[in-house]
C-alpha cells in the first residue's frame, strides 16, 4: 500500500466533495439550505457523460452545470417564491434527480477512459512527495478545485457582492431595506450551487470513475458534501480540508481491503476473513459522523454558527405583533 | 425653520391588508425644514403610511409626490435615490458585520473590491460632522441600542437623504439619549432636512414637532396642525376619540410575605457577556415592583433566570423554594407565571389552536392531564371558559394563534398565565405594540391580580407605565439593579440618570428597604 | 399600481398575485394534496414519454398489476406493509421537525435484529411461533430504536444535525447487514442467510388455504394487521396523550415549548426511539413475513419511500395507511417497468408537487394581467 498514492487519491477523490461542497457553501451563505445536491450531482453526472462522450467533453461539462443549475432553480422557486420547507424540497430533488438521471440515462453505454485531460504540472510535480500528491496525473478539474478555494474566499470576504451575500444570509430584512434584491441573490447563489454540484457529478463520470453505471443509487457523495460545509463552518478553506481528508480515509479503507495491503508481520483481519472488509466500507460514513460531532462541539464552545437566516424563507413586510 | 415648499405630498392613499384597511384615503404633507409628527396609537396606520412613502409597501390607491415630482417607489432603493430614508423601529442592521459594512450595504460604491479603511474614514468623518458618535470599525452586535440607532441614521445620511422618517425612535432610548436625539434632529432641520417623527408618545410629540398629523384606525383625524398651543388632552382625544388619559385606581395594599427573594444572582448573555451582575431583588405578595431600564441591560436575562430558562449563579427563592438553575417545569409548579417579551416567538405556538395555546401550562395536571393521556374535551371546555372570561376576540377556540391581533394574543397569554393562579408573575414589556384599549385591559388585569395577593415583577421600557402601576421602582443598568424605592418618591430625572448609568442609586431617603 | 409581491422586474406580461390567507379552510389540505398527486403523475408521464417510454401503458400497467384482482391486491398490501411502518416512523418524527431521513437504516437493523433471533441458533428446532414471532418483533423494535436513538442522542446532547447522521447510519447499517449475510450467516457462500424455519414466518392467508381455498396464493401476512394497529396507536399517541401534545408543540415552536417547561432534549430522544422502533418493525415484518431470510438488498428503499408517504399523508397516521397503499401499488408495478429509475423519479416528483402545493394553503393565488 503506497501512502503517496493514497494521498493523491485523497486529493482527486476529495475534489468531488470539494466542488459540490463549495456550491452548497454559496447557497447556504445566502440562506438557502439545498439538500438536493445529491440529485443535482447525479443529473450532472449523466448529462456530462452523455454529452461528453457523444459530442464534446467541454460541452458536456457546460451542460452538466446547466442541468444542475436548472434543478437548483426549481428548488429556488419552491423555497424562495413559494416559501416551502427547504429541507423537504431538497430531499424531493434528491429523489427526483437520482431517478431522473437513471431514467434518462438508460441505455448509455459505459465508456472507456477519462473524458477530461489529465495534467501533470511540469516543475511542481518534481517536488518530493508534494509533487506526487498534488501535481501529478490529476484531472484538470482537480486544479480547478485548487483555484476554487481561494477564489471563493476572496469573493465572500473581500468583495462588495460578497458583502451582499453575507448580509442576505444573516439578516435579509436589513439587505432588503437597503435595496439589495434578496430574492435575486438567493436564486443566483442557489443556482450557482446547483451548477457546481452538476460539475462535481460530471467530474465523477468523466474523470474519477469514468463511465455510466446504472446502479448509482447508493452513493452518498452529495450528503457528505453537505456535512462538509457544516464542518467547514461555512469557510472555503476548512471545507476543502475536510473534503480531502474524507476522501483520503475512504481510499485508505479501500486499500486495506486487499489482504496483501499490510506487511506480513501486522495482523490483517481481512487476510483471515474476507467479509470483514465491509467494516472498512463503513469507514467514510463513520468519519463523517465524527466530523459532524467535532464540528458541533466546536460550534458550541466558540458560539459560532450557521448564517443566521439559513433555512428561513424571507417574506417582506410581514406585519408582526 | 419651516418654509412653504413641500418636501413630500401624499394624496388619497389607500392600503389594504387581509381583513383590515390600514390606510383609508389618507392625505399627508411634509414641509421642507420641519419636524412633522405623525401621531396615533398602535395599529392606527402611521407605520404603514410611512412604509409606503419609504418604498417598502406599495399603495393600492393614491399619489405620492416628492419635491413636486410624482413618484412610484417599488423598493426602498428608489426612495433613497430621491433622498428619502427611513429609520425603522426594529433596526435593520446585520449584527455580524461592522458599522461601515452595514452603511456600505446596497451601495454601488465600492465597485468591487472592499477597501474598508478608506470607507471607515469617510464614515468616521460623517459621524463627527453630524454629532452621531460611533466607532466605524465596531461590529454591530457590540454596540448599545442608542449607538445602533445612530448607525441607522448615518446609513441614511451617508446616502444623501435629507428627508428622514423616524419610526418610534425613542422607544429604546433613555431620557438623556432622547434629548440628544432631539438636538440632532433640530440641527438637521436647521440645515434644510425634513423629518417625519412617528410616535404614540404625546409628551415627546409636543416637545419636538412643528406640526402634527393624527391618525386613528386608518383615517386622518387632524391633518398637519401646528403643535403650538395643543395640549396632551387635545391630542389624546384626536388619537382615540375619547378622553384617554388613563387613570388607575390603585388600592393601598398592606405589606405581605416575601414571595421572590433573589440574592447575588449573576448570569451571562447569549453573546458571552455579563448580563446580570450580583443582583439582589425582593418582591412581596400584593406588590408590583417596576423595573425601568433601556432595552438590553439585562431585562430578558433577569426574566429568564427567574423562570428557569437560563443558568445563573446565586440564589433565587420563590416562597422559600430554591429555583435557580432548576428546570422550567419546577418554576411553573412553584407558581411562577411568565408573560414574555416575545409574544409570537416564545409566548405562543402560532400554528396551533387557541386551545392548544391555552393549555400550555395546565396540561400536565388534572382535569386535563391524567397520567399519560390528555383529555381533549376537558381542554376545550377550559379553553372556552378562558376565552370568554378574558374576552379574547377570535372566531373560535380552534382558530390558529397566529391570526390573533397583538392585543388579543396578549389577552390569551395573560389568560393562560393568570388562570394558573401563580404567586409570582414576571411580565416583560406586556403592553408593547398594543392599542390603547388593550393596554388598559392589561393594566387592569395586573392591578386586579395585585389586589388578589399576587407579586408582580413588571419589566418595562415605558416609564409612565411603571410609575402608574408599580408600588416600588428600581432601575436596571448593565446588569445592576438599583435599590428599589417607593414610587411616590421617585423623580423622573433621577430615574433617567440611573437608566443611563450616570448615577447608581436614587438619593437615599430615610425609607428602609421594603 | 403594482401588487404587493416584492419582486420588481416584469418579464412576463402577467403575474401571480399572492394574498396571504387569514385562515385555512378545512379540507383544503386534502384537496391540494390529491391535486398535487395528480399533477405529479402528469409530470412524470411527460418525463417518461420524453425518455422514450409509454406513459399510458406504464400507468395502466401499474393499476392492473396492483389492483386488478384479489391476488395482486394482496401483493399490493404486502408491499404497503413496510411502507405503513416507515411512513409512521417518518410522520412521528417530522411532526416534531426531526428529520429522520434514515428510516431505511433503522429498517435494515430491525431486520437484522429479527433475523438474529433465528440465526444465532439459541432456539432449538421446533420452537413454536408464539415464542419466535414476538421475540423477533421485539428485536426489530429494539434494533431500530437503537439505531435511531444514536442520532437522536447526538442531536439532543450535541446539536448534531440529524439529517446527516441518520443518513450516514443507513450506509453503515447496510454494510453491517452485508457483513453478516456474506459472512457468518451466509448460506453456502450465497449472499443470503438460510431460510427461516416455518415457525419464524409471520402467518399468511395462504398458509390457511386448507381451511379457506380462496386464500390460496394470497401472501398478505400478519404484518399488515400489525401495521394498521400501529397506525391507530400512533394516532392516539399524537392526539390524545400529553407526550403527543408536547411533540406537536415542539414541532410548531420549540421556544414556546421550552417556555412551557417541556424537556426538549428528552423528547427528541424519545421520538427518535419511537420512530426507529416503527422502522425496525418494518424490517422485522419484511424478513419474517415476506422474504423469510436475511438477504442483501431486500429493501427497494422502503425507508426512503416512507418519507414521501409521510408527506403525502400530511403526517396524519391514518392518512399514512392510504398513502402507503398507493405507493405500494407503485413499487409493485414499478419493478417491471423500464427504465429502472421511474419509481424513484415519480416519488421525487410527487414529493415536490406536494410541498409546492402547500403554498395554496398559505396564500390565495390569482393570475393578474400586468
Amino acid at each position: 500500500m503506497n501512502l503517496e498514492l493514497a494521498l493523491a487519491a485523497g486529493i482527486s477523490g476529495g475534489t468531488l466533495f470539494l466542488i459540490a461542497a463549495i456550491g452548497e457553501l454559496f447557497a447556504e451563505r445566502s440562506g438557502i439550505l439545498n439538500l438536493g445536491v445529491q440529485g443535482m450531482m447525479f443529473v450532472g453526472a449523466m448529462v456530462g457523460f452523455w454529452i461528453g462522450s457523444d459530442v464534446n467533453p467541454w460541452l458536456g461539462l457546460l451542460l452538466a452545470m446547466a442541468a444542475g443549475a436548472l434543478l437548483a432553480g426549481l428548488h429556488g422557486v419552491v423555497t424562495i417564491h413559494l416559501q416551502a420547507n427547504q429541507i423537504v424540497s431538497g430531499l424531493a430533488l434528491t429523489f427526483l434527480g437520482s431517478g431522473l438521471a437513471v431514467v434518462l440515462g438508460d441505455g448509455l453505454a459505459p465508456g472507456s477512459g477519462p473524458l477530461l485531460p489529465v495534467i501533470t504540472v511540469p516543475l511542481l510535480s518534481q517536488i518530493p512527495v508534494i509533487g506526487v500528491v498534488f501535481f501529478t496525473g490529476h484531472s484538470i478539474l482537480v486544479y480547478v478545485g485548487y483555484l476554487l478555494v481561494p477564489l471563493t474566499s476572496i469573493w465572500i470576504f473581500r468583495t462588495r457582492p460578497g458583502l451582499h451575500l453575507r448580509a442576505v444570509g444573516e439578516q435579509p430584512s436589513a439587505a432588503d431595506a437597503l435595496g439589495v434584491n434578496v430574492y435575486r441573490q438567493r436564486y443566483f447563489y442557489t443556482m450557482l450551487g446547483g451548477a457546481l454540484a452538476g460539475l462535481a457529478g460530471a467530474y465523477m463520470t468523466m474523470s474519477l470513475v469514468p463511465g455510466w453505471h446504472a446502479n448509482v443509487t447508493f452513493i452518498a457523495q452529495g450528503w457528505i458534501a453537505v456535512a462538509l460545509v457544516i464542518f467547514g463552518q461555512w469557510k472555503p478553506g476548512r471545507t476543502a480540508f475536510g473534503a480531502y481528508m474524507v476522501a483520503f480515509v475512504s481510499r485508505l479503507a479501500l486499500d486495506l481491503q486487499d489482504p496483501n495491503a499490510l506487511p506480513e508481520w501486522i495482523y490483517n483481519p481481512f487476510y483471515e476473513y474476507q467479509p470483514a472488509t465491509f467494516f472498512l466500507n463503513m469507514a467514510p460514513y463513520v468519519l463523517v459522523i465524527l466530523v459532524l460531532v467535532f464540528a458541533a462541539r466546536e460550534a458550541n464552545r466558540k458560539r459560532i454558527g450557521a448564517p443566521a437566516a439559513l433555512g428561513t424563507p424571507y417574506v417582506r413586510g410581514e406585519r408582526g405583533h | 425653520m419651516t418654509g412653504n415648499a413641500l418636501a413630500v405630498e401624499m394624496r388619497g392613499i389607500v392600503k389594504r391588508f387581509p381583513g383590515v384597511v390600514a390606510n383609508d384615503q389618507v392625505d399627508f404633507d411634509l414641509r421642507t425644514g420641519e419636524v412633522h409628527a405623525l401621531l396615533g396609537e398602535n395599529g392606527a396606520g402611521k407605520s404603514t403610511l410611512m412604509n409606503i412613502l419609504a418604498g417598502l409597501y406599495q399603495a393600492d390607491e393614491g399619489v405620492t409626490r416628492v419635491r413636486d415630482q410624482t413618484v412610484e417607489f417599488s423598493s426602498p432603493r428608489d426612495a433613497i435615490e430621491v433622498g428619502l430614508g427611513m429609520v425603522h423601529q426594529h433596526f435593520t442592521l446585520v449584527d455580524s458585520l461592522t458599522v461601515t459594512e452595514n452603511i456600505l450595504l446596497g451601495l454601488d460604491e465600492p465597485r468591487f473590491w472592499m477597501d474598508l479603511p478608506t470607507y471607515e474614514a469617510k464614515v468616521g468623518k460623517l459621524a463627527e460632522e453630524t454629532g452621531l458618535a460611533v466607532d466605524p470599525t465596531a461590529k454591530v452586535w457590540q454596540l448599545s441600542v442608542g449607538e445602533q440607532q445612530r448607525v441607522e441614521i448615518l446609513k441614511m445620511l451617508y446616502r444623501g437623504a435629507n428627508i428622514l422618517i423616524m419610526d418610534e425612535p425613542t422607544a429604546v432610548l433613555a431620557p438623556q439619549e432622547i434629548e440628544e436625539l432631539f438636538q440632532t434632529l433640530r440641527g438637521m432641520t436647521a440645515s434644510g432636512a425634513s423629518v417625519v417623527f412617528i410616535s404614540h408618545k404625546l409628551d415627546e410629540v409636543l416637545t419636538i414637532a412643528d406640526r402634527i398629523t393624527v391618525m386613528r384606525r386608518g383615517l386622518v383625524t387632524a391633518a398637519g396642525v401646528p403643535a403650538e398651543g395643543k395640549t396632551k388632552r387635545d391630542l389624546a382625544e384626536l388619537m382615540v376619540g375619547r378622553e384617554v388619559l388613563e387613570t388607575v385606581d390603585k388600592a393601598t395594599m398592606p405589606s405581605g410575605d416575601v414571595v421572590l427573594e433573589m440574592q447575588g444572582v449573576s448570569a451571562i448573555s447569549d453573546r458571552g457577556l455579563i448580563a446580570l451582575d450580583n443582583v439582589d431583588l425582593r418582591i412581596r405578595s400584593g406588590q408590583i415592583i417596576g423595573l425601568a431600564g433601556v432595552a438590553g441591560n439585562g431585562q430578558s436575562e433577569l426574566a429568564e433566570v427567574i423562570t428557569g430558562l437560563r443558568e445563573c449563579t446565586g440564589s433565587i427563592a420563590v416562597n422559600g423554594q430554591e429555583l435557580a438553575n432548576h428546570p422550567v417545569a419546577e418554576a411553573i409548579d412553584a407558581g411562577v407565571a411568565h408573560v414574555p417579551e416575545d409574544r409570537t416567538g416564545t409566548g405562543s405556538a402560532p400554528n396551533l389552536s387557541l386551545t392548544d395555546n391555552l393549555i400550555m401550562k395546565s396540561y400536565r395536571s388534572e382535569p386535563i392531564g391524567h397520567g399519560w393521556s390528555l383529555d381533549s374535551s376537558e381542554a376545550r371546555v377550559q379553553a372556552q371558559t378562558l376565552k370568554d372570561e378574558y374576552e379574547v376576540s377570535a372566531p373560535s377556540i380552534d382558530t390558529e394563534a397566529r391570526l390573533l391581533s397583538g392585543g388579543n394574543l396578549q389577552r390569551l397569554i395573560l389568560a393562560r398565565e393568570i388562570s394558573s393562579e401563580p404567586g409570582l408573575m414576571v411580565a416583560v414589556q406586556p403592553t408593547r405594540g398594543l392599542d390603547v384599549g388593550a393596554i388598559e385591559t392589561v393594566h387592569k388585569l395586573l392591578l386586579r391580580q395585585r389586589e388578589a395577593g399576587m407579586a408582580v415583577l413588571l419589566i418595562s421600557e415605558d416609564l409612565d407605565e411603571i410609575l402608574m402601576l408599580a408600588d416600588r421602582v428600581a432601575v436596571i443598568y448593565e446588569g445592576h439593579i438599583s435599590t428599589s424605592i417607593p414610587t411616590e418618591e421617585a423623580k423622573i430625572d433621577e430615574l433617567g440618570l440611573m437608566m443611563t448609568g450616570s448615577i447608581a442609586d436614587a438619593a437615599v431617603e430615610a425609607a428602609p428597604r421594603a | 399600481m403594482s401588487t404587493s409581491a416584492p419582486t420588481g422586474r416584469h418579464l412576463i406580461p402577467f403575474g401571480l398575485h399572492m394574498e396571504r390567507r387569514l385562515g385555512t379552510p378545512r379540507g383544503l389540505g386534502t384537496i391540494t394534496t390529491i391535486g398535487a398527486f395528480i399533477v405529479a403523475l402528469l409530470i412524470a408521464a411527460v418525463i417518461i414519454w420524453l425518455a422514450g417510454g409509454d406513459p399510458i401503458n406504464a400507468y395502466a400497467h401499474i393499476v392492473r398489476s396492483s389492483l386488478g384482482s384479489t391476488g395482486v391486491l394482496s401483493d399490493t398490501l404486502v408491499k404497503a406493509t413496510p411502507l405503513i411502518f416507515t411512513g409512521l416512523a417518518c410522520a412521528v418524527a417530522f411532526r416534531m421537525r426531526l428529520w429522520n431521513i434514515g428510516a431505511e437504516g433503522q429498517l435494515l437493523m430491525g431486520a437484522w435484529g429479527a433475523s438474529a433471533i433465528v440465526l444465532i441458533g439459541v432456539f432449538p428446532e421446533g420452537t413454536p411461533s408464539f415464542i419466535y414471532l414476538p421475540l423477533m418483533m421485539l428485536a426489530g423494535i429494539a434494533m431500530g430504536a437503537l439505531w435511531a436513538g444514536i442520532a437522536g442522542w447526538l442531536r439532543a446532547r450535541l446539536n448534531v444535525n440529524e439529517i446527516i447522521t441518520t443518513l450516514m447510519l443507513v450506509y453503515i447499517g447496510f454494510r453491517w447487514v452485508q457483513f453478516w449475510v456474506f459472512g457468518p450467516w451466509s448460506d453456502g457462500g450465497f449472499q443470503m442467510s438460510p431460510r427461516f424455519p416455518r415457525e419464524a414466518w409471520l402467518p399468511r392467508l395462504t398458509d390457511h388455504s386448507d381451511i379457506v381455498s380462496d386464500f390460496a396464493g394470497l401472501t398478505i401476512h400478519l404484518g399488515f394487521a400489525l401495521a394498521v394497529v400501529a397506525a391507530v396507536v400512533v394516532w392516539v399517541f399524537i392526539n390524545r396523550t400529553r407526550k403527543g401534545y408536547e411533540i406537536r408543540l415542539i414541532g410548531d415552536n420549540p421556544r414556546a415549548a421550552k417556555y412551557a417547561g417541556i424537556n426538549i432534549g428528552g423528547t427528541i430522544i424519545l421520538v427518535m426511539l419511537i420512530s426507529g422502533a416503527l422502522a425496525g418493525l418494518a424490517g422485522a415484518s419484511e424478513v419474517s413475513g415476506v422474504v423469510h431470510r436475511l438477504q442483501d438488498n431486500f429493501s427497494p428503499g422502503y425507508g426512503f419511500t416512507g418519507i414521501i408517504v409521510a408527506f403525502l399523508a400530511r403526517f396524519n397516521p391514518l392518512g399514512v395507511v392510504v398513502a402507503a397503499i398507493a405507493f405500494g401499488a407503485l413499487i409493485l408495478a414499478g419493478r417491471e417497468i423500464q427504465p429502472a429509475g421511474i419509481p424513484a423519479m415519480i416519488q421525487g416528483v410527487v414529493l415536490f408537487c406536494v410541498i409546492a402545493s402547500d403554498v395554496f394553503l398559505r396564500y390565495r393565488v390569482r393570475v393578474v394581467r400586468r
